[in-house]
């Protein structure tokens, strides 16, 4: 456990001192949901129809892109590959990265979303329900991430390819977290949607860091 | 027997154009795949080939 | 009782020649099936009441979308298989499959597309079944592009057949919640069923036009995994001794 902890607390710091990787993500979510009313125009009742998709979708780009800072930086100065040799176990390793590559990338995204909706013209409720189903369901897409950046390590055009293989399994977050909101708006209650993204989220936390630790050990032999 | 002539079996009661696009083209596909799975054999074969030359002097 | 040593043919040396002998039976019984079944698609089978004569495409259509999910479930078999006994031979297939199981894939979605537009006025409507091919198709070209993208054959085989297994176990997920996401947007499909009166001629006609596709696709693999056994074991003896025999 005490390896566990160091890792936790060691990338904790490292991403408070690197918050200008923070704020990129952060911008890149915010200016790309900016860019959809410049696109399709300012009509207030389809931006509020759009609204929880293109939020939803941006979140989903915006934690594809964060992924290659996942394990880069220790792969780069050789600490993966002496975590690789550690007797604590690489799954429980891997999950706590992802919790902090999660605190670090997603949980500014989940607290900025809700104003983003404002510009859309969500209203509270439906603010609330977006802000719950981004909190449920971004852990889900770092968890995921996980395997696909572990996968690409080291790989030339490592960041197009990962894209290639984690998108298409973002897809029943993005459904169930978007279709929450919309629940919501026409009044059938996000319940269902939000449990379902619960069960989601249980269902990766565990399966995905021994898929991820598996996928460390291929890249690195 | 369905058709009366081969006007008939081509018009396909007006979805021609759907049904042998559908057809047509599944098997214009897999023709493909043939093709450029032949292309394939015969460049590896004539890489090696040339490797092969290479090595025994 | 004579037991053939179904290990000798697990190393590619033998299987290259085994696979060679299979072939020519594979794709002739391809042939005459698809003949059959084109036979019985447009010749025995009646015109549908509902869609005339545009259910015909069923005949491709379907088998096409049932081999590209029977192949990535097969693809991922053999890569697992591959993964937990190091064996090569069941990696290589891994990677001759998947080329096959997305064309398959590519042509349930454009001879859906062919159908749709006569049927429901459009060429692409999301509905879930057609949205489902769609993320298989994406996830062919996720596997495809990773092993494409390693040098390392080991690695290459390994990362693949991790993400197959990955992708096996998130389709059932991602079809349920594509059904689900469909069911609550309505309105923009108009819930059409595949066959409304499955005559037993159009059940055979498929059935056998499936039968042909899958024939095709077991000689395509064979022929494939020979160019893959040949390129991954050039510098070994016996493919020296190969391409001497062929001169």
């Amino acid at each position: 456990m005490t390896i566990v902890m160091w890792v936790l607390k060691r990338d904790l710091l490292l991403a408070m001192r690197r918050k200008s990787d923070v704020l990129t993500t952060l911008f890149f979510f915010v200016i790309m949901v900016s860019l959809f009313p410049l696109g399709v125009g300012p009509e207030p009742q389809l931006l509020k129809a759009m609204g929880p998709g293109v939020l939803w979708v941006a979140a989903l780009l915006a934690s594809m892109l964060s992924l290659g800072r996942l394990f880069a930086a220790d792969h780069g100065d050789g600490t993966l590959e002496q975590m690789l040799l550690c007797p604590e176990s690489l799954a429980l390793i891997v999950l706590a990265k992802t919790a902090v590559h999660w605190i670090a990338s997603e949980l500014p995204l989940v607290l900025m979303a809700p104003l983003l909706g404002l510009q859309f013209g969500l209203s509270g409720d439906a603010l609330w329900v977006l802000a719950l189903s981004l909190l449920l369901g971004t852990p889900v897409l770092s968890l995921v991430g996980a395997i696909g950046a572990s996968l690409t390590l080291g790989l030339r055009g490592g960041g197009v390819l990962v894209s290639l293989l984690v998108l298409p399994l973002y897809i029943p977050v993005l459904i169930f977290g978007a279709g929450a909101v919309d629940a919501n708006a026409s009044g059938l209650g996000a319940g269902g949607h939000l449990s379902l993204l619960g069960a989601l989220l249980v269902l990766a936390l565990l399966a995905t860091p021994k898929a991820a630790a598996a996928a460390l050990r291929i890249s690195l032999e | 027997m369905n058709w009366e002539n081969v006007s008939q079996f081509l018009h396909m009661g007006g979805y021609g154009f759907y049904v042998w696009g559908s057809f047509g083209l599944s098997f214009a596909l897999l023709a493909l795949e043939l093709l450029l799975l032949s292309v394939r054999r015969r460049t590896l074969l004539k890489r090696l080939g040339q490797i092969q030359r290479l090595n025994t002097p | 009782m004579s037991t053939i040593n179904w290990y000798k043919y697990a190393s590619p040396a033998s299987f290259y020649g085994l696979a060679g002998k299979m072939i020519p039976g594979f794709a002739a019984l391809s042939g005459i099936l698809f003949i059959v079944g084109l036979y019985i698609g447009f010749f025995v089978a009646p015109t549908d009441a509902q869609q005339g004569e545009a259910y015909r495409i069923i005949f491709i259509h379907v088998p096409a979308a049932w081999m590209s999910m029977f192949i990535y479930v097969i693809m991922a078999i053999y890569a697992g298989i591959g993964l937990a006994f190091n064996t090569r031979l069941s990696s290589m297939m891994a990677q001759a499959l998947a080329p096959t199981g997305a064309l398959f894939c590519s042509i349930a979605l454009f001879t859906g597309a062919f159908w749709g537009k006569p049927m429901w006025g459009a060429w692409w409507v999301w509905d879930a079944r057609l949205t489902s091919q769609l993320i298989l198709f994406f996830l062919y070209i996720g596997f495809i592009s990773l092993q494409a993208a390693i040098d390392d054959p080991k690695r290459s085989d390994r990362a693949g057949a991790l993400i197959a297994l990955v992708g096996v176990v998130n389709v059932p997920i991602i079809y349920f919640s594509v059904k689900w996401w469909n069911t609550l947007h309505q309105g923009a499909s108009i819930n059409l069923t595949r066959a409304p009166s499955m005559a037993h001629t159009m059940l055979a006609g498929m059935l056998i036009m499936a039968l042909a596709c899958w024939m095709y696709a077991i000689a395509v693999t064979l022929y494939r995994v020979r160019l893959v056994i040949l390129e991954r074991e050039r510098h070994s003896t016996w493919v020296a001794q190969l391409l001497k025999d062929m001169k």
